[in-house]
Order: structure tokens, then C-alpha cells, then sequence
């Protein structure tokens, strides 16, 4: 048996391939807008510098960083400051997330602890967490552990909070539908829950990165005799601008690479449920 | 009627309000007999318990007192066998594709995935979305996602169908033609059908049976046997006695209605 091929209205709201194509053309001329802006700062910053208006000492020409940046990365010295403020950063990154999302679950579940910490949740991110690294120093010691802790304590919060907003907007009729299909509670949060939660979770994917970007990177300035941060704190006080701004660079390029990388992946999740 | 599929005995349902604690009386008591096969229907003022008396059915809700069983076996708080539900809202899994949605539940009750594909297939099939089986539910239009949920429902073969006013958000044509698909799946199937809805004229249409609800707390006070044919579709609003039907439900349905737009006045 078969039933009536369609309906009235059953095609209203399918995506034509015209409406689709004119998606795709806007899609690239928003990309090369963008790409547009980027390389439009570069050159007005090269002619700045070119002409004098921004000395040499303050900052060399765009292509003169590029050149330094890729002599600083053939030449390897920076090699193990690099793999080390980056294996902190995933570090920072993976206890935050991890942290987040298993805090921001479990919380789910008890409304009266959630609303308890609410007001600190609220209010976190007024609370300066650079300005207790004496005592995550005199804790933990002048190794890794404090810039670490800095990275974990700026994202895990945002991560919490963005758990939370995605788990309050799972449809009670899909936990239903779960509970129908006599699925348990573990298939229910694998299958369902957590699916529904991804977008939410890329994004908190994408805030616990950048704070732990932040805190890391931020930390290594004034707590750390090694580590990107602290290379460009010890270039900037020698002048060394052939060093600065290469690592500054590659600091941009690396955390606006995984996020945009995130952020992509976060948009054909967002398209593929039409909420882009 | 038919051998009793679905039975329920002094069912009611009280609620401890969130607003302000109290217990708040929403359901029953309601005795109830569905025969095997039947296409039975449910249709009330609005707050009166309609969905409360489906999830209940469904084993989503635990019942206050009462017992009620489906084939034999007490439902206590736990999803009978053979149950399937489609719900009024949008319950298509946004990240799945038609596909995988109508597979969802029966990846769990089937381990041969050759027997998961055939009859995903076929679920698809009557539902005439074979062209859209790799189309994500945002692609498709309300009707089409309701549809999937059908095809999603039937795929695990089940032998109590509960419809929660499955065609809520659907225009007034397509509600008649997925009526129309309704019927044709319930004698397909042979399943038995529960269909709640506030709108009389597709109860009419669809079911052999109407019980009316009265306003909260919800209890049956009528019960109207429409005596179609099995073999019907949505011409059977032609008929005379199609307006008789209505016309009763109507007869009954008004001063309950007027009942809760009154409570409902009252508490603005």
C-alpha cells in the first residue's frame, strides 16, 4: 500500500534548488567580503608602516612579519615554547570542556543546587581570575599547573552555562518519543539529549578554547619562564620585534583556525536543522 | 464492540501544581473499554485531560488511582510493549535524516539490520517519502514531518497506535488527506487506534467510536458509536448522518466548553 504521493502545501517549505544556489552565491560573496576586510587592513596597516606613520621600532611592515614568521619557524628554535604552550592550552581546554559539560549535566538534574549557583554563574566572569595567580603560584608551584588552572577556570564556566541552555532546550516530546522507543536513560543522552545539545556543545567548544587561549597564553606572561607568552614578554622587553610579532601571529592564526574550524563545523549542523 | 484491547478502571490523575503546590484534580475518574481494532477517538474542551489521558495509556504518566491495561496486562508507569505514539508537536529528531528518524526506535527492538532496512523502506513507502528519505526535517514542510512520525510509529509495528491531535498544525486539506492516509493505515495495519482531537468533524470522520470529555477534571460523559463502514475516507462528510454525528458531539461538547472558557475568565 501506498499512500497519496503529496499533500497540499507538502512542498511549501522544501528548499528549492534555485532558493538553495542563491544561498551558496551569497554564502561566497559574504567570504570574499570578509576576505576583502582582512586583506584591506593588512595593506592599509603595510602603507601605514611603509610610509612611517607607525615607526619601525613599534611595528615592522605585515610582509616583513610574514618573512620573520616563517625564518622563526624553519629555524625551530621556537619549536618546544610552542608544543608547550599548546599542549597546555589543549590541556586547559579538554579539563574545562570536559568539566563543563559533566557539571552543566549533572546540574541539569537538580533544580534547586542550579539555582543556588546561579547568581555566581551570573556574575563569574566580573570576578578577575588573573588576580589570584600568587595564590595558584603559592598552591601549585611555578610549573605548568597555575596557567593551566587559569585556562580551566576562564572556559568552564562558559562551558557549564552553555550546557545548560542547550539541555533546557531539548523538546519534552523527543524525550518522549525516547521513552516510547524504550530507550534508557544512557541511550536517551546518547541518542537524543547530547545529539540535540551539539550545536550548544560546538559552542561551548569554541568559548573553552578561546579562554583557554587566553588563559594560558595570559598566564605565561607573568607566571612562566617558558612558553609563547613568555617568549613574547621577553621579546617585547629586548626589542626583539623579529620575535613578537612572528609569535603573535601564529597565536592568532592558531586560535582563529580551530575556532574557525569549530564555527564551520557548527554551521552545517545549524544548516542541516535550518536554523541557518 | 470487539474483545476489550485497551481497559480502564476508575482512572484518574491529580497533579501537585508548580504555581502554587496544590493538588489540582485533571483527570477521572474514567472507565473505558477500546476493542481490539477499533478506531476510537476523544474530544474535549481544552485543559481537559485529553493528552494527560493518552500519556497515561502510554505509560508516560503514572495514574493517581485506577488501573489501566492493555491486553490483559496492567500499564504501570512503564511503555507497554507494542505501543506506539504520534504526538501533536514536532517530533522529528532534527539531526537525523528521514531515514534515520523513521529508524530511530527500531534499531533498539531489531538486531538484523537487513529486516531494520526493509522495513524502514516500507515505512517510507506508505508514507510517500521515498523521494525525501535523505532529506534532513528542516527540508521538509509540516505535514511531510508529521508524516515521517507516522512512518516512524508504524515501522515498529504496533498494535495500539495513540494519536495525540497529530494533525494540530496542518491546514484544513491536508489534514483531510492525512486523514484519509490514517484510515487506510489503520486497515492496513489492523492496529488499534486512539486518536485524541479537538476537532469534531475529523473524529466523525475517522473514528467508529467518540467519547466526549467534560471539562477538568475530565471524565467521560458521552460516548457516540458513528457506525461507519470500515472501508471510508474523508467523503464520508458527504453523508447525512455524518452531520448528525457532529451535531451530537457538538450538542454535548458546548456547555463544557463554555465551562472552561468560564474558568478561564475567571482566572484572568
Amino acid at each position: 500500500m501506498r499512500v497519496a504521493g503529496t499533500t497540499p502545501g507538502d512542498h511549501a517549505n522544501a528548499a528549492p534548488k534555485t532558493a538553495q544556489r542563491a544561498r551558496g552565491t551569497r554564502a561566497w560573496a559574504v567570504t570574499l567580503y570578509q576576505v576583502a576586510v582582512i586583506m584591506g587592513f593588512v595593506v592599509v596597516l603595510e602603507v601605514l608602516c611603509l610610509t612611517g606613520v607607525i615607526d619601525k621600532i613599534t611595528m615592522p611592515p605585515p610582509h616583513r612579519i610574514v618573512v620573520d614568521f616563517v625564518k622563526l619557524l624553519a629555524s625551530g628554535k621556537m619549536w618546544p615554547e610552542i608544543g608547550k604552550s599548546m599542549a597546555n592550552v589543549l590541556l586547559a581546554f579538554v579539563l574545562a570542556y570536559a568539566l563543563g559539560i559533566g557539571i552543566g549535566t549533572a546540574l541539569h538534574g537538580y533544580r534547586t543546587l542550579r539555582d543556588t549557583l546561579d547568581p555566581l554563574f551570573a556574575t563569574y566572569y566580573a570576578i578577575p581570575v588573573f588576580a589570584f595567580y600568587p595564590l595558584f603560584i603559592v598552591m601549585f608551584g611555578l610549573g605548568d599547573g597555575p596557567q593551566v588552572l587559569i585556562g580551566v577556570l576562564l572556559g568552564v564556566v562558559a562551558v557549564i552555562v552553555t550546557t545548560l541552555n542547550g539541555l533546557d532546550r531539548v523538546p519534552a516530546v523527543l524525550r518522549k518519543t525516547a521513552a516510547i522507543a524504550r530507550l534508557g536513560p544512557l541511550q536517551t543522552a546518547l541518542r537524543v539529549t547530547l545529539p540535540f545539545c551539539a550545536p550548544y556543545l560546538l559552542t561551548a567548544a569554541k568559548l573553552a578554547l578561546a579562554y583557554a587561549f587566553i588563559g594560558v597564553i595570559g598566564s605565561e606572561f607573568i607566571m612562566a619562564r617558558t612558553g609563547m607568552g613568555y617568549e613574547i614578554g621577553f621579546a617585547y622587553t629586548n626589542f626583539d620585534n623579529a620575535t613578537m610579532y612572528p609569535l603573535i601571529l601564529l597565536i592568532l592564526l592558531l586560535s582563529v583556525g580551530m575556532n574557525g574550524l569549530l564555527t564551520r563545523w557548527e554551521k552545517i549542523l545549524l544548516a542541516r536543522r535550518g536554523m541557518r | 464492540m470487539r474483545a476489550p484491547h485497551v481497559t480502564l478502571r476508575g482512572v484518574t490523575k491529580q497533579f501537585r501544581s508548580s504555581a502554587n503546590g496544590q493538588v489540582v484534580h485533571a483527570l477521572g475518574p474514567i472507565d473505558l473499554e477500546i476493542g481490539n481494532g477499533e478506531f476510537f477517538a476523544i474530544v474535549g474542551p481544552s485543559g481537559c485531560g485529553k493528552s494527560t489521558l493518552l500519556e497515561l495509556i502510554a505509560g508516560l504518566l503514572p495514574v493517581s488511582e485506577g488501573r489501566i491495561e492493555f491486553e490483559g496486562r496492567a500499564v504501570a508507569q512503564q511503555i507497554p510493549d507494542g505501543v506506539g505514539v504520534v504526538f501533536q508537536e514536532d517530533a522529528c529528531f532534527p539531526w537525523l535524516d528521514v531515514r534515520h528518524n523513521v529508524a530511530f526506535g527500531l534499531r533498539k527492538s531489531t538486531r538484523d539490520l537487513h529486516e531494520v532496512d526493509r522495513r524502514v523502506d516500507e515505512a517510507i513507502g506508505m508514507m510517500g517519502l521515498g523521494e525525501f528519505a535523505q532529506s534532513y526535517p528542516a527540508q521538509l514542510s509540516g505535514g511531510m514531518r508529521q508524516r515521517v512520525c507516522i512512518a516512524r510509529t508504524l515501522v515498529a509495528k504496533p498494535r495500539l497506535i495513540l494519536l495525540d491531535e497529530p494533525f494540530g498544525a496542518l491546514d484544513q486539506q491536508t489534514r483531510l488527506l492525512m486523514g484519509d492516509e490514517v484510515l487506510r493505515l489503520w486497515r492496513e495495519t489492523g492496529a488499534t487506534v486512539f486518536l485524541i482531537t479537538h476537532a469534531l468533524d475529523e473524529a466523525a470522520m475517522l473514528a467508529d467510536r467518540i467519547a466526549v470529555m467534560s471539562a477538568r477534571p475530565g471524565r467521560v460523559i458521552d460516548v457516540v458509536e458513528t457506525g461507519w463502514m470500515r472501508e471510508r475516507d474523508s467523503r464520508i462528510v458527504e453523508n447525512v448522518q455524518f452531520g448528525a454525528v457532529t451535531s451530537r458531539l457538538w450538542k454535548t461538547l458546548r456547555d463544557e466548553s463554555l465551562k472552561t472558557m468560564g474558568r478561564m475568565g475567571a482566572s484572568a
